[in-house]
């Protein structure tokens, strides 16, 4: 359980990060909080010839809100969201979904833009991404590069970004007071991987849903936004009946496969409780 | 072509100068280089939390940092947790209310909750539960762990603010 040796950078500079990703590219790795890298590591999964260290680039440990959104750095960890980084819905959902991610000590060192780059299926972080539609934004010495969410994932551990990218941002858009939010979750105990999730965020006016977002992890090689039962929902009452024919569209929607934690069965059934909870915590 | 490298990194309030590969995980640094053995390894893959350190007052599982980053910061490891002869009040409550069997992830757990009462003294009895769900023990049934901290957190809040 030793890592296999490399060869370390620890930059002072965004540019100087920069400049030796675009020299190593895929002989290297970034080297943010490293809880799911340096596992992989001392386990020779990974085998980097070289560690990019970012943990010194203070420029990039940020979280700020302006008119369009949540703009949150690189070096922006898990933690930080323990308390409500924004008033409103969108900072009490990331404070809500932050306490499910791993443990108090990972969540101290992993960061928000890692579990992105990481691409992990069962993350937390990869589905608010997903279901709030989120930008990302690649740094590159050879410019900014902004992706669209639907764009960003390409798979389990696989992303678009190039082998000399960093990812230096993520946006999440702005939420206003109008909107409500759900989260739920199931893994087999406290801080494991997620067997299924569901986020649900409705802007709701009158009684009606005027805007839906629902997204689904866990069950599928990447987050999923449910886009289509987004449409079922808009111009409608959220009410249970709704909420159970929606849980019920989901079941049908999702294709998971099983491992030696759940069966295909299983977590479809999951997916449908997971939504109709979410979605019943957001419409009360 | 990785060398070593000269590191000098702040322990206990001591300073540990060493000499190590990059890859030297943490935990191996304080335990082979610094001869602080009181820091236990379980897992080495982030599980266990039986290597759990204070890193500028974080608690973090010392398995998943390289030593070459920790330079610069404030460490702290179970050998500093008392003051001379006097058990910290974490240590104390352990002892007294049989938090401990066996011991071996009994320095991941002190430090762990340490740093957790660090951060917010006031923690309720489902926070603490949540704090302590980080680490595994496999023989007290974790009961008697939540006891202490709970008791050790009464006690600590008694104490004037230094």
């Amino acid at each position: 359980m030793k890592p296999s040796a490399f060869d370390y950078f620890r930059p002072a500079s965004l540019s100087e990060a920069l400049a030796l990703l675009a020299k190593y590219k895929d002989d290297c790795k970034i080297l943010a909080g490293g809880q799911s890298l340096v596992p992989a590591m001392n386990f020779r999964l990974a085998r980097p010839a070289i560690l990019i260290d970012i943990n010194d680039l203070g420029e990039l440990d940020y979280i700020f809100a302006d008119d369009n959104g949540l703009h949150i750095g690189a070096l922006t960890r898990h933690a930080a969201f323990h308390r409500r980084v924004v008033d409103g819905p969108l900072g009490a959902l990331l404070s809500k979904v932050a306490r499910h991610i791993a443990h108090y000590p990972i969540r101290q060192r992993g960061t928000f833009a890692g579990s992105l780059a990481h691409a992990d299926p069962a993350s937390e972080w990869c589905l608010v991404a997903t279901a709030l539609n989120a930008a990302i934004v690649a740094k590159s010495i050879r410019g900014d590069r902004r992706i669209s969410v639907g764009d960003f994932f390409n798979g389990t551990f696989a992303t678009d970004l190039a082998a000399d990218e960093l990812l230096a941002e993520i946006h999440l858009p702005a939420m206003g007071p109008g909107w409500r939010t759900g989260f739920f979750e199931f893994s087999r105990r406290a801080g494991d991987f997620a067997l299924g999730m569901a986020l649900a965020a409705l802007r709701i006016e009158d009684g009606i849903v005027r805007e839906a977002r629902l997204g689904v992890g866990g069950v599928a090689d990447r987050a999923i936004r449910l886009e289509s039962l987004e449409d079922g929902l808009v111009g409608h009452a959220a009410s249970p009946e709704l909420i159970d024919s929606i849980a019920r569209e989901a079941w049908a929607l999702v294709t998971p496969v099983g491992d030696i934690h759940a069966s295909p069965e299983y977590r479809r059934d999951l997916i449908a409780t997971a939504v109709r909870r979410a979605l019943t915590e957001a419409a009360a | 072509m990785a060398s070593k490298r000269d590191v000098n990194l702040t322990i206990n309030g001591a300073s540990h100068a060493v000499s190590i590969e990059p890859r030297r995980t943490l935990a191996d640094v304080l335990r082979d280089d610094c001869g602080l053995t009181g820091t236990h390894l379980g897992c080495e893959h982030g599980v266990c939390g039986a290597c759990t350190v204070l890193v500028d007052g974080r608690p973090v599982r010392s398995c998943l940092m390289f030593g070459v980053q920790a330079e610069g910061k404030t460490i702290r490891t179970v050998e500093g947790l008392a003051d001379g002869d006097t058990l910290h009040p974490l240590q104390q409550a352990f002892w007294e209310n049989h938090g401990l069997q066996c011991g071996f992830c009994t320095p991941g757990f002190l430090m762990l909750a340490a740093g957790a009462l660090e951060e917010n003294p006031e923690m309720s009895d489902n926070e603490i539960k949540d704090v302590l769900s980080s680490n595994l023990c496999r023989c007290t049934g974790y009961q008697n762990i939540v006891k202490a901290v709970r008791i050790a957190a009464r006690e600590l809040r008694a104490r004037p603010r230094a």
